[in-house]
């Protein structure tokens, strides 16, 4: 907090200053010129849709943004409706799962393939193969995998083991689960890239001095690599955050919100209400909502990383 | 296509077709499935061969979810097809009041529309301040029970005759490793209350909760009925045995996998592409085998504004499907193989399967309002929420299910 | 395409802890138990990742007889293309039965004219946000971060209302704008980091010679971003083929991509079920970018560890 102080009363020092018209226009022209359509993208895109978004959530509108103001009504019918507060739910669920075992497996991994192995490029070729493909894709093979009769529970069955079990697809329980076995499938490749990276980005230094002082090197892994990585964690934070958050093509072609409504998500939510129930003030309110969680989450944290600090 | 496009002007060309030279008609629908394929491959030969132009086929697979914002946000967008299916009733309102759906009124003035139309209800569905929108051009009903003879055959059984003998055969069925109802997952279990309703609550509960929306009838004895069946329902039913699609359940109903079903009539256009025939491979009881009358909607045809500086030709070949959907020999040949009835009363259906010869006897007795055509697609999602979930959680009880159910009725517009 | 082309240029030389040598203890020259327990760990997760890749293509080469009697990791008894010919070819969506080939050609048109443009724009503007900062600059760029959190389906109903407006709605041009708006946040947050990466003082000698912006930009930056461009043209690449969303709403009907077209033909049920047609579509849809990820894997990984390192 004391760093945030700092950076405020340096913002007000500098704003205070002289010819401020010519700083803002004339200043770095061709800087400015060629940030256009990021600005543009930020301006019109990120914040002129997300106000657009935020406001219309307000209103009674259905099949087209028409609608009256009707303050909070979409809010209350929200968070009243089950499958909303299931879709939450599942989310928080999934993406603390997801978080932890895709940095968790990304880093293990990483770990391993930094022991001058063999057949390096190899493994990593296999690890990464599956980033390449879509969520279709993904799903639609998992749920072929998962399909309880065809799929890996039949055929162990009718090789001889009757009491395999693997129906999480159809379980409401594990579907959650199941999820995550595609998911995992599909990201942790490359954030075993990005670690291994990182890994290897760590001064040999650091491993002699390590090893003259007799640290385990599973505790220099973790005390001294580990914090030293932080640029990498950071994209792959960024990257795994984002996907979580818009998590939707997946849960459609894998399960498609069910059994039941045991693997919808907020994002699936929006689109169904928006689109298919053509209520597009339910499926704003919704979307508002989770624009609200994000924000929360990430705006102190992108204001310290991007925001606050100078960047070398 | 563009090959195929040359073809056809040519051959269009030789013949001497009105039309002086073929135009595109972009038509989108969401008819993925094998019988409704078959269907609507019916109206683009009619059209096809009528006009001289061609019928570029837009098909987006999955109703709700895919099709629908392809379609709305085509026709927002300002890059409208020349026509689209959609379901008749409420869906399109909002496109119609703002302008975007051409008004088909001098079009079809001179067929005299009120003289044929099966059920002047539909039409009132496509009519808006004195303009006429879309045409129905076929009436789908949701209510019917399907069954299998050869689960029956194999359990020794008479196939049942009505709900209330079928449900009492699910002892035996499951005792025969046999699945009393086969179910897809997702949006088919939606349209089973409905159908409960009217054979089992009977017309003037479908009439109060669907026309009147009245929540009261919804805390009602007789619909208190239709969800204790809804509840001895989700006890037969696994998720681990459901299908991905409605017509994977046709099949298992063909081999005797599924002894039955509740799903609308288009389940007939799969079941008879499959080989099916009603009466020997499987039975269908209208109305539960309890009702005298049908709910319905069905589907309609859309033709939205086309932009300025579009080629009159494709505007007049609008016109032309307009009139040729609901003329009656592309009536007659899209319906048969579609499994939904016509909308005109002026044609010979003998032709029609016996489930069709029911289903036209109790269409005398007028139709009742089916959720989909009466609900908005709003409150019809809710429901559909409400279905899925209550199937699958078995500690929501049949009190929850009737308030919560009554709450949406309340809040629908 | 040309910037990548003109670049040929060598991997900058300077780029730090470029190297690729694995660090950690040195191996031991015996099998011992960590040594195979460090494989067996390694080759437990190699088959978890194979395993999906070895059932798609095996079921794609099978007969439906041979499917339904239910044994995923079989061979096929007897190899059959058939599934691929009608997956290419034949396929059907309501009325159109031409397979995946002309959503093949579709995506073509798509990738590559929106992997170009969001390249070009995400390189400028990591340049601009490192080289040439300007007040204001590093929070336009936060909320291009935040904004890789917001769900897309947030924003298709304006972007349809905006691209009406430019009346560019159902065109190639509209879905090249789209993609270039969603893949701005990652790759100018890659760009930003490469370029934050290099050693100032080539960008200072730069300035004092007199060199202007684009000039700095396309002959000093350019030629050094290798490595970073491969990573952003793999991720572009692979993200645009396999956008369903953007591509069915923007693109209009005429250039649907391919995986629209494995959706219907996936989803469009006609009659029983063909899972080996599926699996081939399956197999045929995510072929390209697999192909280029096998084709630059080493380069890819080099890009990443010189991009994404830095934060």
């Amino acid at each position: 907090m004391a760093d945030t102080a700092v950076h405020t009363r340096e913002g007000a020092e500098q704003a205070a200053r002289p010819s401020l018209l010519n700083r803002i226009f004339l200043h770095n022209l061709s800087g400015k010129i060629a940030a256009i359509p990021m600005m543009a993208t930020v301006l019109i895109v990120f914040i002129g849709c997300t106000v657009w978004t935020i406001y219309f959530s307000f209103t009674n509108s259905r099949l087209l943004p028409t609608g009256k103001f009707v303050g909070f009504d979409q809010y209350e019918r929200l968070f009243a409706t089950s499958r909303w507060n299931v879709s939450v739910t599942n989310l928080v669920t999934y993406g603390v799962f997801s978080l932890v075992f895709t940095l968790g497996i990304g880093f293990l991994l990483a770990v391993l393939m930094d022991q001058k192995i063999r057949f390096e490029s190899a493994f990593r070729t296999i690890m990464l193969y599956p980033f390449a493909l879509s969520f279709i894709v993904t799903g639609l093979v998992w749920q072929w995998i998962m399909n309880p009769t065809l799929g890996l529970q039949g055929t162990m069955r009718n090789l001889g083991w009757e009491s395999f079990t693997f129906d999480w697809i159809a379980n409401p329980r594990m579907v959650l689960f199941a999820l995550l076995i595609a998911g995992l499938w599909q990201g942790v490749g490359f954030c075993m890239v990005l670690m291994l990276a990182g890994l290897r980005g760590v001064d040999e230094e650091i491993w002699k001095a390590a090893r003259v002082d007799g640290i385990p090197t599973w505790r220099t892994y973790v005390s001294v690599v580990l914090p030293m990585m932080r640029g990498v964690l950071v994209t792959a934070v960024v990257l795994i955050g984002s996907g979580i958050v818009r998590l939707y093509d997946l849960v459609v072609a894998l399960t498609n919100g069910g059994p039941g409504i045991s693997s919808e998500v907020p994002a699936k939510y929006v689109y169904n209400y928006m689109f298919g129930g053509g209520n597009i003030g339910q499926g704003l309110a919704a979307a508002t909502m989770m624009l609200v969680t994000v924000l929360i989450i990430m705006v102190p944290w992108a204001y310290l990383e991007f925001g606050g600090r100078g960047r070398r | 296509m563009k090959k195929f496009a040359v073809v056809a002007a040519m051959a269009t060309a030789f013949l001497g077709s009105t039309s002086a030279y073929a135009v595109d008609l972009e038509v989108t629908h969401w008819w993925t499935s094998a019988g409704e394929a078959a269907a609507i491959a019916e109206f683009a030969k009619v059209f096809e061969e009528e006009t001289g132009n061609n019928w570029v086929d837009s098909a987006l697979a999955g109703s709700g979810t895919g099709a629908n914002p392809v379609i709305i946000s085509r026709i927002i967008g300002g890059d409208p097809m020349g026509a689209t299916q959609m379901n008749t009733g409420r869906d399109a309102e909002e496109l119609i009041q703002a302008g975007l759906m051409r008004d088909l009124t001098d079009v079809v003035a001179d067929m005299d529309l009120d003289s044929f139309y099966v059920d002047q209800s539909l039409l009132e569905a496509c009519r808006y301040e004195g303009g006429l929108y879309c045409l129905p051009i076929n009436i789908h009903s949701w209510d019917w029970l399907w069954l299998s003879t050869a689960a029956y055959e194999e359990i020794g059984q008479p196939v049942p005759t009505n709900w209330d003998e079928y449900v009492a055969s699910w002892p035996a069925l499951e005792e025969a490793g046999i699945l009393p109802f086969g179910l897809a997952t997702g949006w088919p279990i939606s349209g089973v209350p409905g159908v409960l309703m009217s054979g089992i609550g009977g017309s003037d509960l479908v009439l109060a909760v669907n026309r009147d929306k009245s929540a009261d009838a919804v805390r009602g004895p007789e619909f208190r009925e239709v969800a204790e069946a809804m509840d001895s329902l989700r006890k037969v039913i696994s998720p681990d045995m459901m299908v991905p699609s409605f017509g994977d359940v046709g099949n298992q109903l063909l081999t005797g996998e599924a002894a039955g079903n509740i799903h609308g009539d288009w389940l007939q256009g799969d079941l008879q592409v499959a080989g099916g025939v009603p009466g020997e491979d499987y039975e269908c009881l209208p109305a539960l085998g309890m009702g005298d009358q049908l709910t319905g909607g069905g589907d309609s045809f859309y033709f939205p504004v086309l932009p300025e500086g579009t080629d009159p030709a494709v505007i007049q070949a609008q016109a032309d499907l307009a009139r040729l959907l609901i003329s009656p020999e592309a009536q007659l040949k899209f319906n048969l193989v579609k499994g939904s009835m016509p909308i005109r009363t002026d044609i010979d259906l003998s032709a029609a399967n016996p489930c069709m010869q029911k289903a036209l006897g109790l269409l005398e007795n007028g139709l009742l309002p089916s959720g989909d055509f009466a609900l908005s697609s709003d409150t019809q999602q809710q429901l559909q929420d409400l279905n899925i979930e209550f199937l699958d959680d078995d500690n929501i009880t049949v009190d929850d299910y009737i308030e919560r159910y009554a709450s949406i009725i309340e809040q629908a517009d | 395409m040309s910037q990548t082309a003109t670049m040929s240029g060598s991997a900058p030389t300077t780029t730090p802890t470029a190297g690729t040598e694995p660090r950690g203890p040195r191996p031991k020259p015996f099998f011992t138990p960590k040594k195979i327990m460090l494989y067996a760990t390694l080759v437990f997760f190699s088959l978890y990742f194979l395993f999906p890749l070895y059932v798609m293509v095996v079921t794609s080469f099978k007969t439906m007889p041979e499917i339904r009697f239910g044994n995923i990791f079989a061979l096929p008894n007897q190899i059959t293309l058939d599934a691929w010919f009608k997956a290419w070819t034949s396929a059907c969506t309501g009325l159109t039965c031409e397979g995946l080939s002309p959503g093949f050609w579709n995506s073509v048109k798509i990738t590559i004219p929106s992997t170009v443009v969001s390249i070009f724009i995400a390189a400028v503007n990591g340049y601009a946000l490192v080289n040439w900062r300007f007040k204001g600059s590093e929070i336009f760029f936060s909320i291009l971060i935040f904004g890789s959190f917001i769900p897309y389906q947030v924003f298709l109903y304006p972007l349809v209302m905006i691209t009406r407006e430019l009346g560019i709605f159902g065109s190639l041009q509209a879905v090249i704008i789209v993609h270039t708006i969603f893949g701005m946040p990652i790759l100018t947050l890659l760009f930003r980091n490469y370029f934050a990466s290099l050693p100032v003082e080539l960008f200072k000698a730069a300035r004092v010679d007199g060199a202007g912006f684009w000039r700095i930009f396309f002959e000093i930056m350019l030629p050094m971003s290798l490595p970073i461009f491969v990573v952003a043209l793999i991720l572009q690449v692979t993200g645009i083929w396999n956008d369903f969303l953007f591509g069915v709403v923007f693109a209009g009907t005429q250039n649907l991509p391919m995986t629209v077209q494995l959706n219907n033909i996936v989803n469009s049920a006609q009659g029983s079920p063909e899972y080996n047609v599926n699996m081939a579509a399956t197999v045929l849809t995510g072929l390209v970018p697999l192909i280029i990820y096998f084709v630059s894997g080493k380069l890819f990984v080099r890009g990443v560890a010189a991009g994404a390192v830095k934060g």
